[in-house]
């Protein structure tokens, strides 16, 4: 507890790489939760201890196959209900999981525990530039009220360059399902 | 002769494999000694498999299973398979295995719960229900795997044959059918019942906030919108009212899983209150050596202890109603995974879940066996 301030703490975490489970980075990290004003984000402070792989190859594959795609990249239920992703589809999860991160930071209090649920939609957005633009519809599921909240959230990736998202936005649930 | 070559003959030393026709039988079997070429029967009937695999494409195209040994237990199923699947459970082990009728849910389908019993009367039992919530497509996958796997080891002494030769298990498979009709045909998210009020447009209650235990207090909510939504009052939902009345009436239930996902957890009362349980530490140690045992298998990671220490708070649950009535070994699992597929589990991860979950199962069984109450 820090008075007037809010709440820190102080963690010591294993990260493993989802793609190779034996791969796995040490860090420490300082979480800062805000009292009062639940619209700011916690202040994130961390250290790796170690180096992330590499992992450009695979970036570049990827990138280069989106780009010469002749119609926009669309697809919808990723997984889907049975837990299947199209090989092909992998690394557009991947990518929605790193962008909804950012989302579920700043979005997060004490009182949420946010999981990327579904991508319910996704949309390729051509650019001029050489980013490539994805819109996506995701749904987070936040444990403590057990809600599913759709989600939309425009990002930009590049593989020198790294993800932005660069819009997200709440949206309203179903009444009756 | 009409010899049909099924693996045709490629050279000396190669074997070949020939369909015979019943009246070329003798006559080959004669050349194949005369000349000292030995030879083996692989399929003394394929007429016979012929007619099986005929009849297995005609149900098949029905879409419904055939038999509980050809049912594919590595994908997940529709309601009207899973309840086919209960009645040849129950046709191919009549003895074991009998189906009952506790109620009707709100859109009036019936709620089944398989009796696995090797006799006497009103013995002490054992509860397992799986599918309370809709989305946790897991747990009812587990579910019909757990039926099949306790008619598979009832004789035998590392499965569940000395639990059985005392007591009996009930086990409800499909807990939520309406909730888990409309996660099949309009929101794979929908985890509540689909109960309508007057009042609200949103529809349904959480069942596992409906029970009579610290009802209506926080940790549930009083928002009929809301995915914890406790309901008008306790008991409200005919998919809970029918297990409170079936487990009244029994008055001989010894132990009552109720089985959820996601998280990995395995959870004891209370939920509503901080106040630990009386037996307490005795649950504890029954959790540590059930999530032993679990791990044991692949090497999952489960954290246990009691549902508001280790989950959050949560009022009007299951196994604090259960834990209540003085089922002393009242318990909530939280299968896999821990986030990263959730509610979507792929469906190869349904057997080696199954599998995993029921050895801890069978500690909470034995335990409650060699320790009657």
């Amino acid at each position: 507890d820090i008075d007037d301030v809010g709440h820190k703490y102080y963690l010591e975490l294993e990260l493993e790489d989802v793609l190779d489970k034996d791969s796995t980075v040490n860090c420490t990290a300082e979480v800062l939760y805000h009292l009062g004003n639940k619209n700011i984000a916690p202040d994130v402070q961390f250290t790796l201890e170690g180096e992330l792989k590499n992992t450009d190859e695979a970036d570049n594959i990827f990138y280069n196959r989106v780009k010469s795609l002749e119609k926009e990249l669309v697809a919808e239920n990723i997984p889907d209900s049975h837990g299947n992703v199209p090989p092909e589809m992998e690394p557009i999860h991947l990518l929605a999981w790193v962008a909804s991160g950012y989302v579920i930071w700043q979005n997060s209090t004490e009182n949420t525990k946010f999981q990327l649920a579904q991508i319910k939609h996704v949309k390729q957005v051509k650019r001029t530039d050489e980013y490539l633009e994805f819109d996506y519809m995701i749904l987070l599921h936040d444990m403590v009220s057990q809600e599913i909240i759709p989600w939309q959230m425009t990002v930009l990736w590049h593989p020198q360059h790294g993800v932005q998202v660069t819009q997200d936005s709440r949206q309203p649930k179903h009444a009756s399902g | 002769l009409q010899l049909d070559f099924w693996l045709a003959p490629r050279g000396l030393g190669h074997p070949v494999d020939i369909r015979v026709p019943f009246p070329s039988l003798q006559p080959l079997k004669a050349h194949l000694e005369a000349n000292g070429i030995s030879y083996s029967i692989m399929i003394e009937d394929v007429q016979t498999l012929v007619d099986d695999e005929q009849m297995e494409m005609l149900r098949g195209r029905r879409g419904l299973p055939v038999s509980t040994n050809t049912f594919d237990y590595a994908t997940y199923h529709s309601l009207d398979e899973i309840y086919t699947f209960m009645d040849l459970l129950v046709a191919e082990n009549p003895n074991l295995v009998s189906k009952l009728e506790i109620g009707r849910s709100t859109e009036n389908r019936p709620l089944y719960v398989l009796k696995f019993s090797k006799g006497g009367t009103n013995r002490p039992a054992i509860w397992i229900d799986t599918g309370i919530h809709s989305r946790e497509w897991v747990t009812q996958a587990s579910g019909v795997w757990f039926a099949k796997k306790i008619v598979q080891d009832h004789e035998n002494n590392e499965g569940v044959a000395s639990i059985l030769d005392k007591m009996d298990i009930f086990l409800e498979i499909v807990t939520n059918p309406d909730g888990f009709v409309f996660t099949q045909t309009q929101n794979r998210m929908w985890r509540k019942t689909r109960s309508r009020r007057s009042g609200s447009v949103c529809v349904g209650v959480d069942p596992n906030r409906n029970w009579d235990a610290g009802f209506g207090g926080p940790g549930a909510s009083g928002n009929a919108c809301s995915e914890t939504y406790h309901g008008p009052y306790a008991n409200s939902e005919p998919e809970v009212k029918s297990i409170v009345d079936f487990v009244k009436s029994h008055g001989n239930i010894k132990a009552f899983i109720s089985i959820h996902s996601y998280s990995q957890l395995l959870l004891y009362p209370y939920g509503y209150t901080t106040t630990p349980v009386p037996d307490q530490k005795e649950l504890h140690e029954i959790s540590e050596k059930a999530v032993a045992a679990l791990s044991s298998l692949y090497g999952t990671n489960y954290k246990y202890g009691s549902i508001i220490t280790t989950i959050y708070q949560a009022s009007g649950g299951t196994i604090d109603w259960t834990y209540n009535q003085g089922i002393k070994y009242s318990f909530t699992f939280e299968l896999r995974d821990t986030g990263r597929y959730g509610f979507l589990l792929p469906a190869k991860q349904i057997v080696p879940t199954a599998q995993e979950t029921w050895l801890a199962l069978k500690v909470i069984m034995q335990y409650t066996l060699d320790h009657p109450y």
